[in-house]
């Protein structure tokens, strides 16, 4: 069924196909666009309802009058000591176990059953988790430690220690597939090429290994990093707090918190100022939200940028 | 002399090879971590749920709808989770409903059709995407979706069951797009040059070789995307309305399993029977998950030997 003047024209068959395929990479397209457009447009939206509220003060200044005024400097904070205090427990357990799964673990079935164990780890919902912490490091670590002290006053609470705990175990997985990941991306030669010259296996791994696997582990670390610096709903229970007197002077203003008391978190203020405390201006219950979108979007963009630069790095 | 300086200087490290017994020793103590953590977080919720496990009335916990944790005094407790069995299910489907087909439709896009830096940017997009912290997707739904339902569909609460949907879908995207879109580039490229050879379009690879060949990989995509939505907490309490009933319709609010322990935790009394209970809901939660988790996990191991 060619055409009658053009023996190169396509016959029904293939202009079909031809059609096919053109609607399938449109329609495709459109699916992607169906996805990123209407996040994009809601990330606006958010946007410019939190502009009024944004300013240097905002990030500076306390909280006060229960959210409504005042700013993030105290949640703020509260974050980041989490985040650091959740890491100091999750990166060294995480990249050990890491370099066993990758360097020590032999192939059989206790591998494969603590592989599946660090799958089932990270699909643990967040309220179990909780639960967890709730569980073992508020009831039960807490009152152990506590036994050890005498004067009242100085007794530990569910805090900075408690939170850190339970998000430090949330944190794990990642890490641990992460350093997985980059300590096999490291070839094989490379470590033969080390024995070979006498090394044993922990000098291998501690001078040819780690160096060339740091930046894909780095980037994993700052993936939980963001994690821990969202997750709310183990925190609930485990030590935040919302309405906190936070010092306002300078130096108190740096280092708040002590480990054994209640902080302020950026997602469970968030979470308390959009939901719970009635008469709360709109800009500021958007601002907490921008802000928590830029302060996870911006570690994130540095990951993505620290792992693009070492893909362009990579010498083998 | 110069050389035990050296050797001294070499050994301060606390890395040095003196050290390595013990290190390895913590290397292999460290590497069980995550079995550990996953057996105390078993044990401490079945401690939580203790002396409930025993005392509560199983039928009545799977088949009623009656949710009444904490009455007043006189009044016997219900324990009921049939209505947020219910809401979580309904939530988890209708995201799937929304997540699955646009999910695998943008791993399609992304695998087989774009090049170059389009795909680098919807890679990085769906990846910063998948940071969005599950508070913030609360945000959303509660301050920007529910007025928006509000309007549209004409009903007093904009936090119900679509609106839960479309967040949890929304969230659940991301994994399931980069998911699959390994599972699709799992496909060896001679499968797509043997069919490109005997003349498929590219319609027809996709539907007819690729998505039979990364079958498991999609299949497990999905579940982990399942996982996901069922164990999803505070964008589940912030969207769907937190009333416990079965819906009847689609803007009906509904109460998933997730919000109930968040939102009740708080309140109920250490070692009471309510705080007993949340552990159990807990517990139910872990098994859902966990077989969900493990099938999934299954399912991407049995690819791994065929291909």
């Amino acid at each position: 069924m060619t055409h009658p003047l053009n023996p190169f024209a396509a016959t029904r068959y293939e202009a079909r196909k031809a059609r096919t395929t053109i609607m399938a990479k449109w329609g495709t397209a459109l699916a992607c666009l169906m996805l990123i457009a209407p996040v994009l447009w809601i990330l606006a939206y958010i946007f410019h309802h939190a502009w009024p509220a944004f300013s240097l003060d905002y990030f500076l200044l306390n909280p006060s009058d229960k959210g409504k005024a005042g700013g993030l400097w105290g949640p703020l904070i509260g974050s980041f000591y989490l985040v650091i205090c959740s890491l100091c427990v999750a990166v060294p357990v995480g990249v050990l176990s890491g370099i066993y799964l990758n360097e020590y673990a032999k192939e059989n079935w206790i591998t494969r059953a603590i592989g599946v164990g660090v799958t089932s780890l990270a699909g643990v919902p967040s309220i179990v988790h909780a639960l967890f912490g709730l569980g073992a490091f508020v009831l039960g670590l807490l009152p152990l430690i506590n036994r050890f002290i005498d004067d009242p006053l100085q007794r530990m609470h569910a805090g900075l220690l408690t939170a850190s705990l339970t998000i430090a175990v949330m944190e794990l997985p990642l890490i641990i597939t992460s350093t997985r990941e980059a300590l096999s991306s490291v070839p094989k030669t490379f470590r033969e090429a080390c024995w070979n010259l006498g090394a044993s296996k922990w000098q291998t791994i501690r001078t040819i290994v780690l160096p060339n696997s740091l930046g894909g582990i780095l980037t994993g670390i700052i993936l939980s990093v963001s994690r821990a610096a969202g997750e709310t709903a183990p925190i609930l229970f485990t030590g935040a707090a919302f309405s906190l007197y936070v010092p306002e002077t300078f130096p108190e203003k740096l280092a708040p918190y002590a480990v054994s008391e209640p902080f302020l978190a950026m997602a469970y203020h968030l979470k308390i100022i959009m939901a719970e405390i009635s008469g709360m201006p709109e800009h500021m219950k958007f601002g907490c939200a921008a802000a928590m979108i830029l302060l996870i979007l911006s570690v994130n963009s540095l990951s993505i940028a620290l792992r693009m630069k070492l893909r362009n790095a990579k010498k083998w | 002399m110069p050389d035990s300086t050296r050797k001294t200087r070499v050994n301060k490290s606390l890395l040095s090879d003196r050290f390595e017994k013990p290190i390895e020793w913590l290397i292999k103590i460290c590497g069980w971590s995550s079995l550990a953590a996953l057996t105390a977080i078993l044990i401490f919720i079945l401690k939580g749920a203790g002396p409930m496990i025993s005392k509560i009335n199983w039928v009545e916990f799977f088949t009623s709808t009656k949710w009444v944790p904490s009455p007043g005094t006189g009044n016997e407790p219900h324990y009921g989770i049939l209505a947020m069995l219910v809401g979580t299910l309904s939530t988890t489907a209708l995201a799937l409903l929304i997540s699955v087909p646009l999910g695998l439709a943008a791993a399609v896009y992304i695998s087989e059709f774009a090049t170059g830096k389009v795909k680098e940017f919807l890679k990085v997009l769906l990846e910063l995407l998948a940071a969005i912290p599950s508070i913030v997707w609360g945000f959303i739904g509660l301050m920007v979706l529910a007025p928006l339902i509000q309007n549209w569909f004409g009903v007093q609460q904009g936090r119900n069951l679509l609106n839960g949907g479309i967040v949890l879908g929304l969230m659940s995207v991301p994994l399931i797009v980069s998911l699959s879109e390994d599972a699709l580039r799992a496909v060896p490229d001679a499968y797509r040059e043997a069919a490109l050879a005997l003349g498929a379009s590219k319609w027809e690879i996709v539907f007819r070789v690729l998505f039979p060949a990364a079958r498991n990989g999609l299949l497990a995509a999905v579940m982990l995307g399942l996982g996901r939505a069922i164990g999803e907490t505070m964008a589940a309490l912030l969207a769907t309305g937190h009333a416990n009933q079965i819906p009847s319709a689609i803007t009906d609010p509904v109460r998933t399993i997730t919000a109930t322990i968040a939102a009740e935790m708080g309140e109920a009394p250490k070692n009471s029977d309510h705080y007993h209970v949340l552990f159990i809901l807990g517990l139910v939660l872990f098994v859902i998950t966990g077989v969900v988790n493990v099938v999934a996990d299954l399912v991407i191991k049995g690819t791994k030997k065929h291909v």
